[in-house]
């Protein structure tokens, strides 16, 4: 059993929750160059692979980070370059745009500012459901977590880091061309 | 070149150079493709990098097949069908580990790293018939290549040097270390594996010259390089013809390999100073430092830097090997596999994943774009007025190829760069393939030279 929340703690969970349904929307209505404005300039944003691995070996499941590939492993910069490009109006994969809706839930907490990352920080973490729908019957569904480092910078909330967790083996769709 | 028969010309006419779309849709025509191609072809399955270690093994596919490809006690290589001989269950569910027995989950037959059958429950009363010696996992025959692991069923085919009919010098140039001794690559963790809705030949052959300039647009003008991440240069003149540009050309072969080559010449600049690295400082400084050796030890052939598409799925983007694994006619599995040099330092390393990471993969810059219209492709053709349309590979049809070893000391047919030499070249291999009874009647038209052949006498001009 859990200790029972604060009501301190309660209103900064509420907070974090809605900074990333807020976060949902930017990418859901494709504001992207408003979506970057939430990443600090060091950020990470990591999504390794699962492989299939036996039970007794778990630590070998997920490619590790700068060492295996991943399905991404993004600086501020290249995450810059990459909504440069569905700009151009001519990145095919995402022309026309594709209708995508971000589900999130199960928000919780991990630690504000008391263990292992720094003062100023906290980690959170929470589920996705991302669905892609495209030209005509195109239809990908994305499901998964997602741990976040969020940094208070000037009074706002930015992601430092973010872990992304895919439950896939073999990617089940052509492509990956948006954000989770 | 093999006579086809009429019912195959319909479908590959190489000669007005035009492909039926028939081939990438056709349930009967696909069905025949897993018998006379991938049940004959030599396939590529991984590296030996992947399996370092007695009893270490990893999944792979051959066409539609699942294979463990394990390392046995004796240090061997061995490749074998994940499907238990008893009742057909899949014998191996995880991707890698390191074991020397593979115990079937359904009812316990027991194989070991060489897939031998070597216990079973009840073997003692119940099967004294039975010669186990006779009930292994289904061997293929294996070939190692450069630290790469190739495998084919069929016990008739050319051994696979042979197969590779003198791409083997270039397919030694990408697999090799970068400072150009033999067998020093090897594969990152984590091969990169997803699911397109196309029939695998597709993105086949995996040399495409003429779609970047568009397919590939977005990403020179947002991130102002190339799709493999190098600078934007000016183009090349396409209004010469061949031979009169010395540079890049497309190459073949008549077993259906095909490439891109450009002919090394003196005061070729190192590969440290393609513009590709210079965010990427440690990758800069190990090639500064590795270039040199392959010098020493290449010579002028240190500068050829290619990837060959070794018929019939396999394919290179620089030290990227990408595999299509048929899932049906309009499904493929695509494998990626990216290499780097092992003794590399870390840091290099991982400069180097990262930058895979950003241009390759469904993930990339570049191979997003690429899987937008792989996918639109079998549904803008699959109605029946687009189906009996055949589709164009007639560019610079009217230029036959050069000859290499008389032009160039090198191995190959040469054409433009900006030619559907290679493609016609490919459909024309995969038409006789299909056709073909058995390898007498497809054995290539030429004997296959050696990579330390044409080193020599290039290097010797």
């Amino acid at each position: 059993m859990a200790d029972l929340l604060s009501n301190e703690e309660l209103l900064l969970r509420l907070e974090i929750e809605d900074f990333l349904y807020m976060e949902a929307d930017l990418l859901d209505e494709h504001r992207y160059e408003e979506w970057l404005d939430l990443f600090t300039e060091d950020t990470r944003y990591h999504a390794p692979m699962k492989r299939n691995v036996s039970s007794k070996e778990m630590d070998r499941e997920m490619t590790r980070e700068k060492i295996e590939m991943s399905w991404f492993d993004e600086g501020k910069d290249t995450l810059v370059k990459r909504v440069a490009q569905i700009r151009t109006g001519v990145h095919w994969a995402e022309e026309p745009l594709s209708r995508v809706t971000h589900f999130v839930s199960n928000v919780r907490l991990l630690d504000s500012g008391t263990g292992e990352v720094g003062a100023g920080e906290i980690r959170v973490k929470s589920r996705f459901l991302v669905h892609r729908n495209r030209l005509e019957d195109e239809d990908n569904t994305w499901i998964g977590n997602r741990i976040d480092t969020l940094r208070r910078v000037d009074g706002a909330w930015k992601i430092c880091r973010r872990e992304i967790y895919l439950d896939q083996n073999v990617l089940l769709s052509k492509n990956l061309t948006n954000f989770f | 070149m093999v006579q086809l028969t009429s019912e195959m010309k319909r479908l590959v006419d190489s000669e007005s150079g035009t492909v039926s779309r028939e081939i990438f849709w056709n349930q009967d025509i696909y069905d025949q493709e897993m018998e006379q191609v991938f049940n004959r072809s030599w396939l590529f399955v991984g590296h030996e990098s992947q399996i370092p270690e007695p009893g270490d093994f990893v999944l792979s596919r051959m066409g539609e097949e699942a294979v463990i490809v394990s390392r046995s006690r004796d240090g061997k290589v061995h490749v074998f069908l994940n499907s238990c001989r008893h009742r057909g269950n899949r014998v191996c569910r995880y991707d890698h580990g390191n074991s020397f027995t593979h115990v079937c989950s359904f009812h316990g037959w027991t194989y070991d790293a060489t897939g031998a059958l070597v216990a079973l429950p009840y073997h003692e009363n119940g099967y004294d018939l039975m010669d186990k010696s006779q009930w292994g996992l289904l061997q293929a025959r294996v070939a190692v290549f450069q630290g790469s692991i190739w495998a084919t069923w069929d016990k008739t085919a050319p051994d696979f040097h042979e197969y590779l009919g003198g791409a083997d010098f270039y397919l030694a140039t990408g697999l090799m270390h970068t400072d150009g001794s033999d067998n020093g690559a090897e594969v990152l963790g984590g091969i990169v594996k997803w699911r397109l809705g196309c029939n695998w030949k597709v993105p086949c052959p995996d040399t495409d010259t003429t779609h970047g300039w568009i397919t590939h647009r977005s990403t020179a003008l947002a991130l102002g390089v190339g799709a493999t991440g190098n600078p934007v240069r000016p183009r090349q003149d396409r209004s010469v013809s061949v031979g009169q540009v010395r540079s890049r050309y497309t190459v073949s072969f008549p077993e259906g390999h095909t490439m891109g080559v450009t002919i090394p010449e003196a005061g070729d600049p190192g590969w440290e100073e393609s513009g590709t690295w210079d965010e990427r400082p440690a990758v800069r400084e190990y090639l500064r430092e590795k270039f040199e050796l392959r010098k020493k030890r290449l010579g002028l052939m240190a500068h050829l830097s290619v990837g060959p598409a070794i018929f019939p799925n396999e394919g290179w983007l620089g030290r990227v090997v990408r595999i299509m694994h048929p899932q049906g006619p309009a499904m493929t599995e695509i494998w990626t596999y990216f290499f780097v040099d092992k003794d590399a330092p870390q840091e290099g390393k991982t400069e180097l994943a990262n930058y895979y990471e950003l241009y390759y993969g469904p993930g990339g810059v570049t191979q997003q774009d690429d899987m937008e219209n792989w996918y639109a492709l079998p549904i803008a053709s699959k109605g029946p007025v687009a189906q009996k349309l055949d589709l164009n590979y007639q560019m610079r049809l009217s230029e036959p190829p050069l000859h290499g070893p008389t032009e160039f000391d090198m191995p190959g047919l040469f054409a433009h760069n900006y030619s559907d030499e290679n493609h016609r070249r490919y459909y024309q291999r995969w038409a006789e393939v299909m056709q073909a009874k058995d390898w007498g009647e497809m054995a290539p038209t030429r004997s296959a030279a050696t990579r330390d052949d044409w080193m020599t006498n290039r290097n010797g001009r």
